[in-house]
């Protein structure tokens, strides 16, 4: 029997954030100089991080658009939302550091320091949505305001391995807080996890391994169908109940096939799909999918996001989106997710080596 | 690398938090304590919009140690919103697409590292303000298709 989640106290998204560099590669790039060309890649192309970004500082303007556009959900101003803000947590797998928390960087840039719990959550690409997850109970229990959780990577994928054909850069923040001022509510969430081998980075190791395509069935359809088929049972609700759906999308087939597999028409997947214009974001993959999609989404629509983490396991959320939705969007000066999708420099494979620092100066 | 110094400047250095002088209302960045409008104390934080223009730029080709890896790069003088003079360097933008007069954002980046095992420092840099000219948008429409004799598909699930 799933074991569905719910707060006693309801708890919303009162403000949410996207981030993507500007540097594009041609997923052809790859396949051209490691295999003659001979490769399919799975997505058009990715996304990847300047000389001067990494996960807290992309982190830091995701957190900074989610806090704007609470503002403009709450009422309430900047300094007041921080102040509230209980916890700062940062789920990613490509930490700047192994010891010392990025979230404290976060905490201090977004003006939230001192009296905040931070903390750095680690479960592959699902790293993310776990802190959501949590930050709905941090909030939900009354044992604070609001309480902001990040998903964001900057991914990393061997030279010439599949994974460097899509393994991206970006991710999202939500300033989870009370319902009332919420923009979208969180109906519920259910989170399945089993001890599945996929994929693994071992300690002091630069690049991951994985299993290759026992990363499909076994790991990443099972998880991602399980969760949400338990959520979904758990609220008697069916596919044609959603507006949209969002799946993690480490390349463009697996999400699209998950989704109809479990009843999805393609109209409900495709506003929340971006890996195929920015890579697999690992821990922002799925949550960028819904910033994506609530820059859209209306008054009243119902959103399904169902993550997946390798080792393995998924969070499925159920949300509705509420009248204030619509005031969050309006502060110009927040870009929105199609708009750092459309800030697109493109590279050559030269300048993303230089960029992932696999040149040696010295 | 001296910890201490860049620990005590963090929060200027992260969300350009400067000071407000209660005596004349002037914004001060850095902050320092003194207004330097009317000289009296002036110790109330004020964090800056992070909005301004450039000046005047420079761009660097022979960088100083701690900065070689971004070499070249583009500094500025940005006159804030608020009115004080900072100098930072620019980011996401080509050195040909910024001019005098530029609206140009704060974003919060790496500045330097000292070395592999030393700490990462951060700090505020400027970028075209959104919506400006050379701030995003090559916009440019790629077509990859794969080629006819593609032999495998790489396809992993994450």
């Amino acid at each position: 029997m799933a074991k569905f989640m719910q707060p006693n106290r309801p708890v919303g998204i009162v403000g949410y954030g996207a981030y993507v560099p500007r540097y594009r590669l041609v997923s052809q790039e790859v396949s051209e100089l490691w295999t003659d060309g001979n490769a399919v890649s799975p997505v058009r192309e990715k996304s990847v991080p300047g000389l001067d970004e990494d996960v807290a500082t992309m982190s830091i303007e995701a957190a900074r658009n989610a806090m704007r556009r609470a503002v403009r959900s709450s009422a309430r101003d900047e300094s007041s939302l921080a102040a509230n803000l209980g916890a700062v947590w940062v789920g990613s797998e490509s930490h700047p550091y192994a010891v010392k928390p990025t979230s404290t960087i976060v905490a201090e840039a977004i003006g939230a320091t001192p009296y905040t719990q931070a903390a750095d959550w680690q479960f592959a690409c699902k790293a993310g949505t776990e802190a959501m997850q949590a930050a709905i109970g941090f909030v939900g229990s009354g044992m604070t305001e609001y309480a902001l959780a990040v998903g964001m990577d900057a991914a990393q994928g061997r030279p010439g391995d599949a994974l460097e054909y899509t393994a991206g850069a970006g991710g999202a923040a939500y300033l989870l807080g009370p319902a009332e001022e919420a923009l979208a509510v969180i109906d519920g969430s259910i989170s399945f996890v089993s001890d599945t081998p996929d994929f693994w980075r071992r300690q002091y190791e630069k690049y991951p391994e994985h299993a290759g395509r026992f990363t499909g069935e076994p790991a990443y359809f099972h998880h991602i169908s399980s969760a949400t088929v338990g959520l979904l049972e758990a609220m008697q609700l069916k596919p044609a109940d959603f507006a949209f759906a969002v799946f993690h999308q480490p390349n463009l087939k697996f999400p699209l096939s998950a989704g109809q597999q479990l009843g999805f028409h393609k109209d409900q997947l495709w506003p929340g799909i971006l890996v195929n214009d920015i890579g697999n974001t690992y821990a922002g993959s799925s949550m960028i999918g819904l910033t994506a999609v609530l820059d859209q989404a209306r008054p009243g629509d119902r959103i399904l996001l169902t993550s997946f983490g390798s080792g393995a396991g998924s969070d499925s959320f159920c949300l509705t989106v509420t009248e204030r939705v619509v005031e969050a969007r309006k502060d110009p000066n927040v870009m929105t997710t199609a708009d750092y999708v459309r800030r697109r420099t493109q590279i050559d494979y030269a300048q993303y080596t230089r960029l992932k620092g696999n040149y040696r100066l010295n | 690398m001296e910890v201490a110094r860049y620990w005590r400047t963090t929060q200027q250095r992260y969300r350009m938090e400067g000071e407000i002088c209660p005596t004349c209302s002037g914004k001060i960045f850095p902050p320092r304590d003194v207004c330097p409008h009317c000289q009296h104390e002036a110790k109330t934080p004020f964090t800056f919009s992070g909005r301004g223009e450039i000046f005047s730029y420079s761009t660097i080709h022979n960088a100083p140690q701690g900065f070689e890896k971004f070499a070249p790069y583009t500094v500025a003088l940005v006159r804030l919103t608020e009115g004080p003079l900072v100098t930072a360097q620019l980011t996401d933008v080509d050195e040909h697409d910024v001019y005098i007069g530029m609206p140009v954002e704060m974003v919060t980046r790496v500045l330097r590292e000292d070395g592999e095992r030393g700490l990462l420092v951060y700090g505020f840099k400027f970028r075209p303000a959104f919506g400006v000219s050379g701030s995003s948008s090559q916009a440019v429409a790629v077509d990859v298709r794969a080629p006819e004799h593609a032999q495998h598909e790489v396809m992993i699930a994450r």
